[in-house]
């Protein structure tokens, strides 16, 4: 029987597909439980990161559950939504910075002229991680950051000490800037860098900086400076660009100021 | 015996998909930044050649001539999106580095031209030898490359640091031109001038 009769092709054609999409449900639906674990994982080992909280080897879960708490925040009024407030979706355990970003009800669109970060949407509510010690007392509080870069959207977590100017942490778990350039915003070393810098001066206004080059030693606004990534000037300034946006009113801003208000 | 040798080993000097028949440039520019991503490419593209030369080797005497192409590629599709599931599961620190590239296998010229210039005239187990051989082909140039641009790039192998450079406090000034995708460009460029010297067989006629 010759392989180019009508019948078998079809046939042959309909079988391959039916196999094929057996196998591929089979591996997608089986893994995807050690996948969604995966991904869950990496994003507390990241707010852990920038708490200063992790080293390989510590139990992730464990320490997250001890040390920190999650709470949404609504960025337009920078108050915290109370848990009568939260719905189904609208919870810190399903806080998703992309998804929420892009959805039309829990996102919102940023005007351009305001959009320093070049993200076009961003969540209404965002979460916020606070890190206790072990009398109850807040010692930090760790913030999702997302904005653009060279060539994709970096999206990281700052950390603020209680006093909410000093930065405490400093970590991207997400981008695709060229690697050993850019990339190095991933590099521990330059990380390192912005802890104990301050973040706003004693106005309030936005002040952290990070420059194109290095840091001079005997500037006395150093401490509001950050050593620029050599070789890498686009992802630099949109880093700079992206602090600059969270840390501001249209970010964190009134989140800080509410805050501020409490204490 | 000996013919199944060469179906196995040919591909990697004599015959090599990448160095001699110019196919799948595109992932070899782009994941060998760092050995440990070119590690899980070709571990992953071998798998992928192997299995679609199979599985198009054992239905070959049913597939008719006009509809081949597309059960080849839903046969290589099927078989890239389970590997991109499976390192999304089991080696989820490299999924994110590779991105989107696992799922570009599907356009990989070797995945098909092996399936077409070989899996459809020969049994299935020759097939499957020559689609791991053609896959060593391709994991040789990768992992060759990726050595080469993760220690002068950044002066690491694996992550972990071989020359310790001038950013960390150590004396190696590191050459970002080679993370950049233009270097794997020149690399495979001098792989295939020096496997040319060796075998001047390969050199095209002018």
């Amino acid at each position: 029987m010759s392989s180019d009769n009508l019948k078998k092709t079809i046939g042959v054609a309909l079988g391959v597909c039916l196999v094929a999409s057996i196998l591929v449900s089979t591996a997608a639906v089986e893994l995807k439980p050690i996948q969604t674990k995966n991904a869950k994982l990496d994003l507390l080992i990241n707010i852990l990161e920038a708490g200063d909280l992790y080293s390989p080897g510590v139990d992730i879960q464990q320490t997250y559950n001890e040390k920190i708490s999650a709470e949404l925040i609504e960025l337009e009024t920078g108050k915290p939504l109370t848990e009568s407030e939260y719905t189904a979706e609208l919870t810190p355990e399903k806080f998703d910075l992309k998804s929420w970003a892009s959805s039309p009800e829990l996102g919102t669109p940023i005007p351009s002229e305001q959009d320093l970060a070049d993200i076009k949407r961003q969540p209404k509510y965002m979460a916020v991680y606070t890190v206790k010690n072990t009398d109850g007392e807040i010692e930090k509080y760790i913030m999702p950051i997302m904005g653009t870069g060279l060539w994709s959207t970096l999206y990281g977590f700052i950390a603020l000490d209680k006093d909410l100017k000093t930065i405490k942490g400093f970590t991207f778990y997400e981008h695709g800037e060229t690697p050993g350039l850019g990339g190095e915003v991933d590099n521990p070393k330059w990380k390192q860098q912005w802890v104990g810098k301050k973040a706003f001066d004693d106005n309030w206004d936005v002040k952290i900086q990070v420059l194109k080059g290095t840091v001079d030693e005997t500037d006395p606004n150093k401490q509001f400076k950050v050593d620029g990534l050599s070789g890498s000037t686009l992802t630099t300034r949109g880093v700079d660009n992206l602090v600059r946006y969270w840390l501001g009113e249209n970010g964190y801003g009134h989140f800080i100021d509410y805050l501020r208000g409490e204490s | 015996m000996k013919k199944y040798k060469e179906i196995l080993f040919d591909p990697i000097f004599n015959n090599n998909p990448i160095a001699l028949q110019i196919l799948g440039i595109c992932s070899a520019l782009a994941v060998t930044s760092k050995l440990e991503t070119s590690v899980v490419m070709s571990i992953a593209v071998t798998l992928v050649v192997a299995f679609s030369n199979l599985f198009v080797s054992l239905i070959r005497n049913h597939i008719s001539s006009s509809t081949r192409i597309l059960i080849e590629m839903t046969i290589i599709a099927s078989l890239v999106i389970i590997a991109d599931q499976l390192i999304k599961a089991f080696a989820y620190d490299v999924s994110k580095q590779l991105s989107v590239y696992v799922g570009l296998i599907i356009t990989n010229c070797i995945v098909m031209g092996r399936a077409e210039a070989f899996a459809l005239k020969n049994k299935p187990f020759p097939s499957f030898l020559d689609g791991i051989g053609n896959g060593l082909g391709y994991s040789f140039i990768l992992l060759t490359v990726g050595f080469v641009r993760e220690l002068i790039g950044s002066g690491k192998l694996f992550g972990i640091t071989i020359f310790s450079s001038v950013n960390d406090g150590g004396w190696y000034l590191p050459n970002g031109l080679f993370l950049l995708a233009p270097s794997a460009f020149f690399l495979i460029g001098l792989i295939i001038w020096t496997i040319r010297t060796f075998k001047p067989e390969q050199v095209e006629e002018e």
